[in-house]
């Protein structure tokens, strides 16, 4: 099987979904990146280079640059979604959404429900998220928290190129509005891809790693982090499974539940700020349907409830990392193995 | 601008169903049996009208929390209507939208709309699929004087403009955003501010079916023919306050009484038609008798009508509700 980037692979997926529907059209900020300039019309390709060439292949029908204002773009898309297009939108940090929520949250994720089933908004929204390369406190942010308290939204969080892939193909294809969020230091990731379309299903976790004294729940970046943690654990003799959610809206509960009671410790592992956050809402789902399972209190492993900042060593301070996972699950195993 | 005595009673029909569906509403509003709140259209019919009766199904339009004139005028079915705005399972939107979210997407009506500006980006979508369809379809978004100044109208001017997309933008002045003037909160002058984005833009007598009509028929022109977006800034009134039950008192009483006076566009319409002959005053009796009768009805079939099913709570959040 052929390795590639976790850019390329979302590139594939878009490239595939564009030769098979004529109705999936690109738009958004940079997606092209020169148009009407004097040199290359697609000198970027997205802000991180995910589409790069699809104009060349597609033309500007179906791939066009937008000015920089997400609530027209972004409330474009659901109105195009609404009467027969699969618009494929780009915000290039998940941050600048704050300019544009009325279009998700109130328009995108409400129409269908509001109009007693009469629309549909096969829509996708791209952006990058998440903390790594000091883009400080406006660039840096895991906001898939407050996407997935909105009814109507689902949203993706893929850890590796190959579920990049496959996720961005169900989500181009799933007929309700998705965000989907890509870490911007996941990019140049390499891992095995299949040249062909398939699938990766929403609201199923990928079960990275089996292992029976406790579990680590995890999503995106972090699940690498989660990966780290599991390679020291096995050596001091504790065998971590790791769970990667992939989809916070639908989730997967059942498979939360399932490893719950198999390892009856949990330890969840986020880059999202911690209050109401993805690890609080799953701490309280095992907390309310799996309290008799554990063995030990569940933990979280968060970012401090700050925003995200510059300096490198305080960037470091913020993210959750191998060492506070490791850390975490030896206290909670403690002598009992 | 030729039209038929038999488009000229479309018209008038439309229009008096807008006002005494209104003026219905108002009254059920009183026995308390509508659980939300409505956003009156009365005083604005003729804007509906003259834009709405030159589109068909292909057309979208965009609405406002004071829809119901959009959706009557675009063809929405009317008992469905008054039962969607009393909360009930046989409402247009099976109850679950109430006043402010009616819509019908087979009919081109995109949905009236809660947040103010909320259309126009939509809108934009909307005329994106016609001109990549190639439809010749045209979109058309309505929106008030404050939804004016709000950055996503302001927004979808630009991208319109330099997209060239077949869109309108019908732009209601009844001269009140909620209780606050537009001559206190609106900087400039609307034609002149639209026309800074390149899009052709007209002032229009919003009180006179037959200038909405003609200003409208050359926009929409435009923008079949590929030629891009217009803007129209129709000058009309608002009867009722912001929401029914507002006791309007930001206007003065003599304000309120000369504009029931003299600017009544159904009024104005009835006297154009009648003084140049073209239709009969009877004629224009029976509609308002058939248009009574379509009202009663339409009560009579909100207040028949059940109460959604609480099991239905979750239907329609997703394609499919996963618990």
């Amino acid at each position: 099987m052929a390795v590639k980037s976790f850019r390329q692979a979302l590139n594939e997926a878009i490239r595939i979904e564009m030769q098979r529907d004529p109705n999936v059209i690109v738009f958004g900020e940079d997606v092209c990146g020169g148009t009407g300039g004097t040199g290359e019309q697609d000198a970027w390709g997205g802000a991180f280079g995910v589409t790069k060439g699809l104009l060349s292949e597609f033309g500007s029908d179906r791939i066009m640059d937008t000015p920089i204002t997400e609530s027209a773009f972004v409330g474009a898309a659901v109105g195009a979604a609404m009467t027969g297009m699969r618009p494929v939108t780009e915000i290039m940090f998940v941050d600048f959404l704050g300019v544009c929520f009325d279009q998700i949250f109130n328009q995108a994720a409400k129409v269908r429900y509001m109009f007693g089933g009469k629309a549909t908004v096969p829509m996708v929204l791209r952006a990058s998220y998440g903390a790594g390369a000091s883009s400080a406190s406006q660039h840096s942010q895991a906001l898939y928290p407050l996407f997935t308290h909105i009814p109507g939204l689902k949203v993706v969080v893929p850890s590796n190129p190959y579920d990049a892939k496959g996720l961005l193909i169900s989500a181009i294809r799933d007929d309700d509005p998705v965000i989907f969020l890509e870490h911007k230091m996941l990019y140049d990731i390499a891992g095995e891809v299949p040249d062909e379309a398939y699938t990766v299903p929403f609201g199923e976790i990928g079960i990275v790693r089996e292992g029976d004294d406790v579990t680590l729940i995890s999503i995106g970046k972090m699940v690498g982090v989660c990966q780290e943690a599991a390679k020291s654990l096995s050596s001091m003799g504790i065998e971590a499974a790791i769970l990667d959610l992939r989809t916070t809206s639908p989730l997967d509960e059942d498979t939360i539940l399932e490893f719950a009671e198999e390892t009856g410790r949990i330890v969840i592992v986020d880059e999202a700020y911690p209050r109401c956050g993805i690890a609080a809402d799953i701490s309280s789902i095992i907390a309310e349907k799996g309290f008799s399972s554990l063995k030990a209190p569940i933990r979280k492993i968060t970012p401090k409830h700050t925003p995200v900042p510059y300096a490198p060593s305080l960037e470091k301070a913020f993210l959750p990392d191998t060492e506070r996972v490791v850390k975490a699950v030896v206290e909670i195993v403690g002598d009992s193995l | 601008m030729q039209l038929s005595r038999e488009e000229l009673l479309t018209a008038y029909q439309i229009m008096k169903t807008i006002r005494v569906f209104e003026d219905r509403v108002n009254s059920e509003m009183a026995t308390g049996d509508i659980p939300g709140a409505v956003h009156l259209y009365a005083g604005q019919e003729a804007s509906a009208a003259g834009i709405c009766m030159l589109l068909d199904n292909r057309d979208q339009i965009a609405s406002t929390h004071r829809g119901h004139g959009h959706c009557i005028a675009k063809g929405c079915d009317v008992p469905q209507m008054m039962a969607e705005i009393f909360g009930k399972e046989n409402g247009l939107c099976l109850g679950k939208g109430g006043s402010m979210h009616i819509a019908d997407l087979e009919k081109g009506m995109m949905g009236a709309n809660g947040i103010v500006g909320g259309g126009p980006p939509m809108i934009c979508g909307a005329a994106l699929s016609a001109k990549l369809k190639n439809t010749k379809g045209v979109a058309v978004a309505f929106a008030g004087d404050g939804a004016f100044n709000q950055g996503t109208t302001q927004e979808s001017l630009n991208l319109a403009s330099i997209w060239k997309l077949p869109v309108i933008f019908a732009i209601e002045d009844n001269g009140f955003a909620e209780a606050t003037s537009s001559e206190y909160a609106s900087a400039g002058d609307i034609v002149n501010r639209s026309q800074a984005y390149n899009i052709p833009s007209e002032k229009v007598d919003g009180l006179n079916f037959f200038d909405v009509y003609s200003a409208a028929q050359t926009a929409i022109n435009r923008a079949r023919n590929g030629d891009g977006p217009s803007l129209l800034h129709i000058k009309t009134e608002r009867y009722y306050g912001h929401f029914s039950g507002d006791a309007d008192t930001y206007r003065s009483a003599e304000e309120k009484k000369i504009m029931r006076q003299d600017k009544d566009c159904l009024k104005i319409f009835r006297s154009k038609v009648l003084g140049s002959s073209l239709l009969e005053e009877s004629q224009l009796n029976a509609i308002d008798q058939k248009v009574f009768k379509l009202v009663d009805h339409a009560v009579d079939f909100a207040r028949g009508g059940n109460e959604p099913n609480p099991a239905d709570l979750t239907r329609d959040v997703y394609l499919k509700y996963q618990d």
